[in-house]
C-alpha cells in the first residue's frame, strides 16, 4: 500500500531525513520506533503533506501513485490520516461541524452522499460510545482547552469517523495514563481491517502491548537502521535505543 | 503627508444658504446651536496627523474635496426594488429610510409601535414639535472639539428620531437604511440621528449605511442616544457604502443608573472610514459592551475611535474590535478609556485582535488609558498576527479545501465579536455579510 524509497528531507536548511526505504503493506499495522530527533514525527508529518518539510530526494507511492504530488486535503480524501502528535488548537470552529465537513469532503471525494446534520448524529454518537468520549466534546472549539489525553482521544475519534486506509498515528500513545491509552488502542484495534494499513509512530514500547504490530522497524538518525517483528520491541524496550545505533548487524530492508 | 488642512470658506458659504433655508431656522437655541458650530468648526478646521487623535488617519481626501450639500433625494427616485437590493432582508416593521440624509416616508414602515413610542424623521419633528427636541439634541455630541462634529452640527436638519416612552419594551429592532445617491459632483451629507430612551425601556437599533453607484462622497454622521435608568439599548452601526465613500460617524451614548448598551460595528464598506464611539457612563452601575469587527480590503482606510468615559462608580466595560485586513487595506484601533475622579470600582476591559492577510495590510492599534480614580481595574490587550498557518494544515489534513480552511478560521475570528451581538435576527444579517465578504475574498484569491 505504502513504498518509501530513499527518502530525504530537510526541515529549515536541515537534514532530517537522510534516505528513508519503508514498505507497509495492506492490513498490516506498523510500529516505527526511533529515539527523539531522530526523524519520526517529520516522517509523520511529510506523509501528511506538511509543506514547510522540503522533500530532496527519493519517491512515496501509495496505492501506486506518487504521494508527493498531492496536496494534504487530496490525500485526506485518498484515505491517508494522521492522527497528529500535537494537535492544533482551533478556537471557534465546533468539533462537530469540522468531523461532518472533513467527513463529507472525505465523501464527495468517493462519490457518496453527503451526511446532513440528522445522518451524522447516530454515526458520531456510535463513535463516541466506542472511545469513551462525552458527547460535550462536539460543541466545544477543536481541541481548545482539552487535556492532553481529550486532545489525544479526539483525534483517534476522527480517525474512527473518517476511516481511512492509511492511518498514521504520531505518538498518540504519549503522555496518556493507562486507562485512556487501554481505550485509545481499543479504537485503534477496532480498526485494523484487511483493507488497511496502521504506522503507529511510538517512542516507547509500552502503547504496543495494547496495539500489537505485525512489524517493527528502527528510525535512528534519519535512516530504518533494524526492522523485525514484535519482538525487536521488546529487545528495544530491554536495551536502549543505543543498542541498535551501534549493532550494524541488525539487518536493514533492502 | 498633508499638514494644512483648514476648513475651506466654500463651508462657510454654504452654511450661509444652508442657514436660511433650514427646517428650524426661526428657532431661536437650534440657530444659535447651529452658528457656534459652525463658528467651532472654522477654528478647528479639518484634523491633521499632527492631532493625536488623528495620528494614523489623514483626513486631506476629505478636507480637499470641494463638497457640497447632497441635493435633497439627489434627484433620485429610489424604486422600492432598488431599496429591496440595498436594505437588510427582514426588518419589516419599524424601517426608515434616508436619502442623501433625507426621510423618505414613501420607502418607510412605521410601525405597530407600542403606546407612546415616536419613531421618524427629525426635520418632521423640528417642523411640528420642536420644543420637545431641545433639551437632548446637540447637548452630548462633543461639537467643541471634534471638527466633524461640529460641521455635523452646523448641518442639523434631518435623521432619524426616536423616543420611547418609560416603561416600554420594543420587540422589534428599528432599522435605519441611510442611502447615499450621488448626483453630479462630490456630496456631503450630514445624518443627525437621536435616540431617547426613557427609564426602564429596551431596544434595538440599527443604523445601516449603503450607496449607489457614482461620484465621491461623504457621509458625516452624528447619531446621539440618552438611555434612561435601568433600560437595555442595543445599537448596531453597519458601514457598507461604495468605494467611492468617506465616512465619518460619531456615536455619542449617555447612559443613566444600572443601564446596559451594547454598540456593535460592522464596517466593510467605504474607502475611508472614521468609526468614533463614545459612551459616557455617566450613572452609578451602568454597562456597555463596544463591540466591532472591521474588514478591510483594497485599499480601505477603517479607523475605530474609542473614547469610553466612565463617569460614576461601579459601572463596567467590555470593548472588544477585531479586524480583518487584507490587499493594502489599512485598519486603525485607538482605545481610550478614561475614569473620572468619581468613577471608583470601574472595570474596564478592552481588547483588539486583528489578522494581516497581506503583507501590503497595515493595522495600528493603541490602547490609552487616563485614570483619575484610585480603586479601579482596567484592562488592555491587543495582537496582531497572521491566520494560523499549523491550524490550516491541521484542517487541510482532515480533507478540508486549503480555501474552506481559511474561510473557516475567519469566520471563527469574525464570530468571536459577531456572537456577542444578542439580538438573534440582525446577528444572522451580519454573519451574511461577511461570509459573502470572505466568498468575494476567496474568488479574488482563486482569480490570483
Amino acid at each position: 500500500m505504502l513504498s518509501i524509497r530513499n527518502l530525504q528531507v530537510k526541515v529549515g536548511g536541515r537534514e532530517i531525513l537522510k534516505g528513508v526505504d519503508l514498505e507497509v503493506a495492506a492490513g498490516e499495522v506498523c510500529a516505527i520506533m526511533g529515539p527523539n530527533g531522530s526523524g519520526k514525527s517529520t516522517l509523520a508529518q511529510v506523509l501528511a503533506g506538511q509543506e514547510t518539510y522540503e522533500v530532496t530526494a527519493g519517491e512515496v507511492l501509495y496505492e501506486g501513485r506518487n504521494l508527493l504530488e498531492l496536496n494534504p486535503e487530496q490525500r485526506a480524501r485518498e484515505g491517508v490520516f494522521l492522527a497528529f502528535q500535537y494537535p492544533v488548537e482551533i478556537p471557534g470552529v465546533g468539533t462537530a461541524y469540522f468531523l461532518r465537513a472533513a467527513l463529507n469532503a472525505i465523501r464527495k471525494h468517493r462519490g457518496l452522499d453527503e451526511l446532513d446534520a440528522m445522518d451524522f448524529l447516530p454515526l458520531i454518537r456510535e463513535k463516541l460510545k466506542l472511545l469513551e468520549v462525552d458527547e460535550a466534546l462536539l460543541s466545544r472549539a477543536i481541541n481548545e482547552g482539552f487535556s492532553g489525553g481529550e486532545k489525544k482521544r479526539s483525534e483517534i475519534l476522527q480517525l474512527a469517523v473518517l476511516e481511512p486506509r492509511l492511518a498514521i498515528l504520531d505518538e498518540t500513545d504519549s503522555g496518556l495514563d493507562i486507562d485512556a491509552l487501554k481505550i485509545v488502542a481499543g479504537g485503534v484495534n477496532a480498526l485494523r481491517d484487511p483493507e488497511r494499513a496502521i504506522i503507529v509512530v511510538t517512542h516507547y514500547q509500552r502503547l504496543l502491548s495494547y496495539i500489537v504490530p505485525d512489524k517493527v522497524h528502527v528510525l535512528v538518525a534519519g535512516r530504518i537502521v533494524a526492522s523485525g517483528g514484535r519482538e525487536l520491541a521488546l529487545e528495544l524496550e530491554e536495551k536502549g535505543y543505543g543498542w541498535v545505533e551501534t549493532e550494524p548487524a541488525v539487518p536493514a530492508p533492502a | 503627508m498633508s499638514v494644512v488642512a483648514q476648513a475651506p470658506e466654500s463651508y462657510l458659504e454654504t452654511f450661509a444658504r444652508f442657514e436660511e433655508g433650514a427646517v428650524g431656522s426661526d428657532l431661536g437655541w437650534l440657530r444659535s446651536i447651529r452658528r457656534s458650530a459652525m463658528a467651532r468648526f472654522s477654528e478647528l478646521g479639518f484634523p491633521t496627523t499632527h492631532d493625536e487623535d488623528w495620528r494614523f488617519t489623514n483626513v486631506a481626501p476629505i478636507a480637499e474635496t470641494p463638497f457640497g450639500l447632497a441635493r435633497v433625494g439627489g434627484g433620485v427616485e429610489l424604486t422600492s426594488r432598488e431599496l429591496d437590493r440595498l436594505r437588510l432582508p427582514g426588518f419589516a416593521s419599524i424601517r426608515l429610510v434616508f436619502v442623501n440624509g433625507r426621510y423618505e416616508p414613501g420607502l418607510s414602515q412605521l410601525g405597530p409601535l407600542p403606546a407612546g413610542v415616536k419613531v421618524g424623521s427629525l426635520a418632521h419633528e423640528l417642523a411640528t414639535d420642536p420644543g420637545s427636541l431641545e433639551e437632548h439634541l446637540a447637548r452630548y455630541a462633543d461639537y467643541r472639539n471634534d471638527a466633524f462634529s461640529a460641521l455635523n452640527t452646523a448641518f442639523i436638519e434631518d435623521g432619524a428620531l426616536v423616543r420611547i416612552p418609560a416603561r416600554t419594551v420594543l420587540e422589534e429592532p428599528i432599522y435605519l437604511l441611510h442611502v447615499s445617491a450621488p448626483g453630479t459632483g462630490p456630496a456631503v451629507t450630514h445624518p443627525r440621528n437621536l435616540i431617547v430612551a426613557g427609564d426602564e425601556t429596551q431596544a434595538t437599533v440599527v443604523e445601516d449605511y449603503v450607496s449607489l453607484d457614482g461620484e465621491v462622497h461623504f457621509s458625516n454622521v452624528v447619531t446621539e442616544v440618552v438611555v434612561g435608568e435601568n433600560s437595555v439599548l442595543g445599537h448596531y452601526r453597519i458601514e457598507r457604502e461604495s468605494e467611492q465613500a468617506f465616512h465619518v460617524s460619531t456615536l455619542r451614548v449617555e447612559q443613566g443608573r444600572a443601564s446596559a448598551v451594547a454598540s456593535h460595528s460592522l464596517l466593510l464598506g467605504g474607502a475611508l472610514v472614521r468609526n468614533n464611539v463614545h459612551p459616557v457612563l455617566a450613572g452609578e452601575g451602568s454597562d456597555c459592551l463596544i463591540n466591532g469587527l472591521f474588514m478591510g480590503a483594497g485599499q480601505q482606510h477603517l479607523d475605530n475611535y474609542m473614547k469610553v468615559e466612565h463617569a460614576g462608580p461601579h459601572c463596567t466595560s467590555r470593548q472588544f474590535y477585531n479586524g480583518i485586513l487584507d490587499s493594502r487595506s489599512r485598519g486603525v484601533f485607538h482605545g481610550r478609556i478614561v475614569v473620572h475622579k468619581d468613577a471608583q470600582k470601574t472595570d474596564a476591559k478592552q481588547t483588539n485582535r486583528n489578522l494581516l492577510l497581506s503583507e501590503g495590510a497595515q493595522i495600528d492599534t493603541k490602547p490609552q488609558l487616563e485614570i483619575h480614580a484610585d480603586d479601579v481595574k482596567c484592562t488592555h490587550g491587543a495582537t496582531i498576527g497572521q491566520v494560523d498557518e499549523d491550524a490550516i494544515f491541521y484542517l487541510r489534513s482532515r480533507g478540508i479545501s486549503e480555501a474552506s480552511a481559511r474561510d473557516l478560521l475567519l469566520e471563527a475570528f469574525a464570530g468571536e465579536i459577531l456572537g456577542l451581538m444578542k439580538e438573534e435576527p440582525v446577528r444572522r444579517h451580519l454573519e451574511g455579510l461577511v461570509k459573502q465578504w470572505l466568498r468575494r475574498e476567496t474568488v479574488l484569491e482563486g482569480a490570483r
